[in-house]
């Protein structure tokens, strides 16, 4: 069962055709890898499916319904949520008041920090994460460990839908790989679907079900993981650069 | 005997993590609870000017002491907030000279009794505060210019309205309520420890202080988390209002005259900044301690107090003030860096 289809989605903004026609699916408990060249748009697709932006035209369609995204708290109330390349964790708070950042537990008008340090410990330990004190500052946190927090936050939100944008981006491979292993982690439960925006095409193989690539605003290629191999997708992107750099102006038609 | 093998052999690597635990404890207490430090130069200078005068720590100069600390600190604590959400209000020290007189005109002008009086006095400087929060966070307005502005507005109402003329307490107001908002010999202190406990609190416990933190901390974020961010400025700017105006009405009940130079020029302001700014609160945002400001509040009391006991001037005061701020200020860098590379 598809989660989430986006049919013709179009999105201007003035003279710029940031999407032109996209349509895509998400089915349950898959993972998507989204890639495409910078400014091809993939940034756009993913807030407009976490409802930041509105399309101009087209539609979404998320758990078999219609739907028209008013706001980012919209989606997060019908379980889309995002993990934003800026990750949204407050350096100076502890790691366990990060993953409760705004939905805190409370007594009364109090805090109640040792049932959500419990619950952090617990929810990190559930999810394979290694993170030895709930109670340090995130600001002491390694890249990957971050961003570890940063989705274990949302799946804890009740997240069906994870849009994680950019993830792998500036992490080593030691880092990448605690985050690859987390989404592995959460393709086993198979309650989670994910879209992954990555650059990493060996990556993205590695650990996603179906790979899209976006060129200049539209979806030109749709395939199961298995079907392809890293050369064919590093070609076709190379490809569409080499007709470029031939004097074509703009995309080749 | 197999049965206690194994616990024989545990008990001293149990110890050993036990105290390292401990110890580990202990490290992060030095250097998390920033308020250490300035409790050490508090009670340092206490020793040395005991030294220096015997009439430091007499009952009399205590009281004096505390009354010089209570109003600033007050003050120090809405500026705290603000600083810990990223803001800062140059207004308050004006507001803190206004709301007496909003209790004098509300009573002598309108014939309010005084308690209906003092709650329009804190009605108006949180609305005060309100315009203030709503102009930085609304019309995007950097604060420091926003509250500038409404300063120079607010001082020219005052003495527009008073005629720069000090006013007598109001007689309804006087015995019992002057004694109470400040008159009475620790009264002002009483007040101020109140309201350090209760924003203790609410900086370090609740969720408005998580809040508060995420804001200054990283703005973007805590909108992208959902946190509504103007809403938890506008806040601050109305509680540090309402600080000013306590400050204020205890200040005038005190010297027993609502005078309009009280805080009305910038010293309370900056006094109560350099409390804040001394007792550990970054401008950067994202950290600070409402316990730091009282005691930076109660360090510039001391010297102030000290210095005129020991027979300098009040010109040279200002040689150390600017020294303490440089100097804590750089002490805090150091100290957030030492902290953010593992310093526990």
């Amino acid at each position: 069962m598809s989660v989430l289809v986006a049919e013709h989605l179009a999105k201007r903004f003035g003279a710029l055709t940031a999407l032109r026609d996209v349509s895509l699916r998400l089915e349950q408990g898959e993972v998507l890898g989204l890639i495409g060249d910078n400014g091809a748009g993939k940034s756009t697709l993913i807030k407009i499916i976490c409802g930041y932006h509105r399309p101009d035209a087209g539609r979404l369609v998320v758990n078999g319904k219609e739907v028209e995204l008013r706001s980012v708290d919209h989606a997060r109330a019908l379980g889309i949520d995002t993990v934003y390349q800026g990750l949204a964790l407050i350096n100076e708070l502890s790691v366990y008041h990060n993953m409760f950042l705004n939905r805190e537990l409370r007594i009364g008008p109090l805090l109640n920090n040792r049932a959500m340090r419990r619950l952090a410990r617990a929810h990190l330990e559930d999810m394979g994460v290694n993170i030895p004190n709930v109670s340090a500052e995130v600001a002491k946190l390694s890249g990957g460990q971050r961003q570890a927090v940063a989705v274990a936050r949302a799946v804890y939100s009740d997240a069906k839908i994870l849009l994680l944008d950019e993830p792998l981006a500036a992490m080593g491979a030691k880092e990448g790989a605690l985050i690859l292993d987390l989404i592995r982690e959460l393709k086993a439960r198979g309650d989670v679907s994910v879209i992954i925006i990555a650059h990493n095409y060996a990556q993205v193989l590695d650990v996603c079900d179906r790979v899209n690539l976006l060129q200049h605003g539209a979806i030109t290629f749709d395939k199961p993981t298995a079907e392809v191999t890293l050369d064919e997708l590093t070609e076709l992107v190379v490809a569409e650069y080499r007709a470029r750099r031939r004097g074509t102006n703009g995309p080749a038609a | 005997m197999t049965g206690t093998l194994p616990r024989q052999q545990e008990t001293p690597a149990q110890q050993d993590r036990r105290l390292l635990t401990l110890l580990r404890r202990g490290g992060t207490v030095l250097v998390r609870w920033r308020e250490a430090s300035v409790l050490i130069v508090a009670i340092a200078m206490a020793i040395y000017f005991r030294a220096a005068n015997d009439v430091f720590l007499t009952h009399d100069n205590l009281r004096n002491i505390a009354q010089a600390t209570a109003p600033a600190a007050i003050v120090a604590v809405g500026i705290v907030l603000l600083l810990v959400s990223g803001e800062i209000d140059l207004s308050v020290g004006v507001v803190a000279a206004l709301a007496p007189f909003l209790v004098h005109y509300a009573v002598d002008l309108y014939g309010i009794p005084v308690i209906p009086a003092f709650l329009i006095a804190f009605a108006i400087s949180a609305f005060i505060g309100f315009c203030n929060g709503f102009i930085v966070t609304k019309l995007k307005v950097p604060s420091l210019v926003a509250t500038l502005g409404s300063y120079y507005l607010l001082l020219g109402i005052l003495l527009t309205t008073s005629h720069a003329y000090p006013a007598q307490i109001p007689e309804e107001a006087q015995g019992k309520i002057q004694t109470i908002f400040g008159a009475g010999d620790w009264s002002s202190l009483i007040w101020c420890l109140g309201v350090v406990a209760v924003y203790h609190v609410v900086l370090t416990r609740t969720r408005w202080g998580l809040h508060t933190i995420s804001v200054g901390g990283n703005l973007i974020g805590a909108t992208e988390a959902g946190i509504r961010v103007n809403r938890i400025k506008i806040g601050n700017f109305m509680m540090a209002s309402m600080l000013g105006a306590l400050a204020g009405i205890l200040e005038a009940f005190r010297i027993n005259s609502i005078d309009p130079n009280i805080g009305g020029g910038t010293a309370l302001t900056f006094t109560a900044i350099s409390a804040a700014v001394i007792g550990g609160t970054a401008l950067a945002g994202g950290s600070g301690t409402v316990i730091g400001a009282l005691l930076g509040a109660l360090i510039l009391a001391e010297l102030q107090n000290g210095f005129n006991l020991i027979g300098i001037s009040a010109n040279p005061f200002n040689i150390i003030l600017g020294s303490a701020i440089l100097l804590s200020m750089i002490a805090n860098q150091y100290l957030s860096r030492l902290r953010r590379t593992g310093g526990t």
